[in-house]
């Protein structure tokens, strides 16, 4: 890219599509279904005018079904199509479970590895539309207790388009949760076809004081904290693991090890969270005698995400949370 | 009560004159086929019955004695390029696909040879490369996956169908319906089966819905529905049959119901509590195999003689094929992470 032509930007949404739709060119056997994801363009959005350009049996709306949607993704991924299917919000893939759990993520082990299953589950995750307990969670630590599923939660528009592109050409099922604050959110994406792997964590800001390993939409809230706890002279370093599963130790055992210190923010419940997974990878590794103070984790509340905006926001960790725990981390024993 | 025999062959049941003509429509090969695939299945799954007997083997087995024309019926009236997915009752099914009995009892046993590497055990019996894509242990998990397979044949404009296999169980679990209908919906190239044993596991299916027929239940999806003698593997041929032209020709999907009678339990840990004995001695009379081969010999396409002859040999095989099974090296329990997820 040169450098005197200014990057373009789009939303996380746009660079959803633009994957979708830029795989689909590449790639006859990768196709899109799910409930109005074809004349409505996805209740996001995310495939608006995907049907216009690729016909109705590429971008093919399905009934409310969510398991025999699952079922088809699977079904026609061990036929040696590439299936992309959307759950309309993350929630209602306990409907689908059967099919991605004990189906998708199990057919190559129980088979004796004599096929595979390459599919992308794409969700609506998250909460803070005022959409209620059925609409709002973020359930990745199903997913990652699941073996033979991938999982991943990009953060940024560019993240998002890269990581989608890997997700689709991963031979094995991936979920792909998208937050739903996150897509209206802009940033550079090139308008070329990249990928990311799947492994790879990012620092998202550099800092010596305190590593912060924040999922999804906390990303952009704890660079926000980062941000105002610069001004106090508090240098955090924000990690973004990307993928969940497979999870990318060695940058996160290499941040802690040089800040000694660590958060972890997701939105999800904190019992039995993400979080969990994230404190025992360092804990139990190189970095823990490396560490200055006790592992702390912020993460939403053990309560269905309830529908009052006040109380929605109460319920997972917003940026006065992350600034609040990250400086008294920071400070802690010095 | 479940079905009682006389009911059955009263209402569902072909006359001697239907079944000798529907036996001249075949080429005797063919007749001799259907009864191999069905004295295999019945002899492997004595063998396994006995293995499991003798403490020789870990887990547990779902056996289908008494149910071989459903499978083979069904499996003899598709091409050996079409697919199959099934249930854990499924070693008719996987013998009338064309596996080969002793990588099937390495399988069974665990052992590193079998089809699935002993990873998955007869419950999840699969056949990748012979057009068989597994038997699931959750009961009727595969009916949605089916809707996938039919999807990426009809995408991929394909001339093959599958044949989706569940138990009358199955029909009542909610991806039976989601899955009927949305490949109602799509014209996919499925016939849907049902292995009608008339128990899950201890339940009548006569407690479990309020029709008669699973198959009433085609109405619903706008499709052809029928139900016939199970036991009789020309009858089972015959229906399949027209539900495969249908599906191939894309018209879409059809309903084809077996009624059958499992002899043994639901697996090894039934008692036989919820039926009664002379139930199963009376079904037990109704032997699909006995009267494939009673019927065989009555039209002159074998004679005793030969059946006995035919008969020992299927023994001999799946005795040889145990035998060599036995044999095979244990799996390595290293290194299983490595085979989760595809490269």
């Amino acid at each position: 890219m040169s450098s005197d032509k200014p990057e373009r930007e789009i939303t996380y949404l746009d660079a959803v599509r633009e994957a979708m739709t830029q795989e689909m060119r590449n790639d006859p056997r990768v196709f899109l279904l799910g409930e109005d994801v074809g004349v409505y363009g996805g209740a996001f959005g995310a495939s608006r005018g995907m049907l216009e350009e690729f016909g109705a049996e590429r971008v093919r709306d399905t009934p409310i079904s969510e398991a025999a949607i699952a079922g088809a993704a699977t079904g026609a991924a061990i036929m040696g199509l590439r299936p992309i299917f959307e759950i309309m919000f993350m929630d209602f893939v306990a409907i689908s479970m059967n099919q991605l759990v004990n189906q998708a993520a199990k057919m190559r082990f129980m088979f004796g590895g004599k096929v595979s299953v390459p599919l992308v589950m794409r969700t609506p995750a998250g909460s803070g539309t005022g959409a209620a307990a059925q609409h709002s969670q973020s359930l990745e630590a199903w997913f990652v207790a699941s073996p033979g599923i991938k999982v991943v939660a990009p953060s940024t528009p560019y993240d998002a388009k890269g990581l989608l592109v890997s997700a689709i050409r991963d031979n094995n099922p991936v979920v792909f949760m998208e937050h739903k604050l996150l897509y209206r959110t802009k940033g550079p994406v090139p308008e070329e076809l990249y990928s990311i792997p799947l492994q790879k964590a990012e620092i998202k800001r550099p800092g010596r004081h305190l590593t912060v390993i924040a999922i999804s939409i906390m990303v952009p809230r704890a660079l926000e904290a980062a941000e105002i706890l610069a001004k106090e002279g508090i240098e955090i370093e924000v990690v973004d693991p990307r993928s969940l599963k497979p999870l990318d130790k060695q940058t996160i055992t290499d941040s802690v090890t040089k800040t000694g210190r660590l958060l972890i923010v997701h939105e999800a419940p904190v019992t039995g969270g993400f979080g969990g997974e994230l404190a025992a990878v360092v804990a139990g590794g190189e970095a823990f005698d490396r560490l200055d103070a006790p592992i702390r984790r912020l993460a939403g509340r053990d309560i269905p995400i309830p529908y009052n905006r006040g109380l929605e926001r109460a319920a997972v960790p917003q940026v006065e949370d992350i600034v609040a725990v990250a400086r008294e981390l920071a400070t802690q024993g010095r | 009560m479940p079905y009682q025999v006389r009911e059955v062959l009263a209402e569902l049941g072909l006359d001697r004159s239907a079944q000798c003509q529907m036996v001249a429509d075949f080429l005797a090969k063919k007749l001799v086929w259907m009864l191999e695939k069905m004295l295999l299945t019945r002899y492997f799954e004595e063998n396994a019955e006995e293995l499991y007997t003798r403490g020789l083997v870990h887990g547990t087995m779902h056996l289908s004695i008494g149910m071989e024309a459903s499978p083979v019926g069904s499996i003899a009236a598709i091409e050996p390029d079409d697919y199959i997915i099934h249930h854990h009752r499924g070693h008719g099914h996987t013998i009338a696909k064309g596996a080969d009995i002793t990588l099937m009892m390495a399988e069974f046993i665990g052992k590193e040879a079998g089809y699935c590497k002993g990873r998955g055990g007869s419950i999840h019996i699969a056949d990748i490369d012979g057009g068989n894509l597994g038997a699931t242990g959750i009961v009727g998990s595969g009916l949605p996956t089916s809707v996938g397979i039919g999807l990426a044949l009809q995408m991929q404009k394909s001339d093959r169908v599958l044949l989706s296999f569940f138990g009358d169980g199955a029909a009542n679990i909610g991806e039976f319906h989601e899955s009927l209908n949305m490949a109602s919906v799509w014209k996919l190239p499925i016939v849907f089966i049902c292995d009608n044993n008339q128990y899950g596991m201890s339940m009548p299916a006569e407690k479990s819905m309020n029709i008669r027929h699973v198959a009433e239940r085609a109405s619903a999806y706008g499709i052809p529905g029928v139900t016939v003698d199970g036991n009789d593997v020309l009858a089972v041929h015959h229906a399949v049959k027209k539900a495969v032209d249908r599906a191939r020709s894309g018209e879409g999907i059809s309903l084809v119901e077996n009624l059958t009678y499992r002899w043994r339990g639901h697996s090894k840990s039934d008692r036989n509590l919820y039926r009664t004995a002379e139930e199963i001695k009376e079904w037990r009379q109704n032997d699909p195999i006995v009267r494939f081969a009673r019927l065989l010999i009555e039209c002159r396409v074998i004679t005793q003689a030969e059946f006995d002859q035919f008969d020992k040999k299927c023994k001999d095989a799946i005795t040889q094929a145990t035998e060599i099974a036995a044999t095979f090296p244990e799996p390595d329990p290293r290194n299983m992470e490595l085979e989760v997820y595809a490269p």
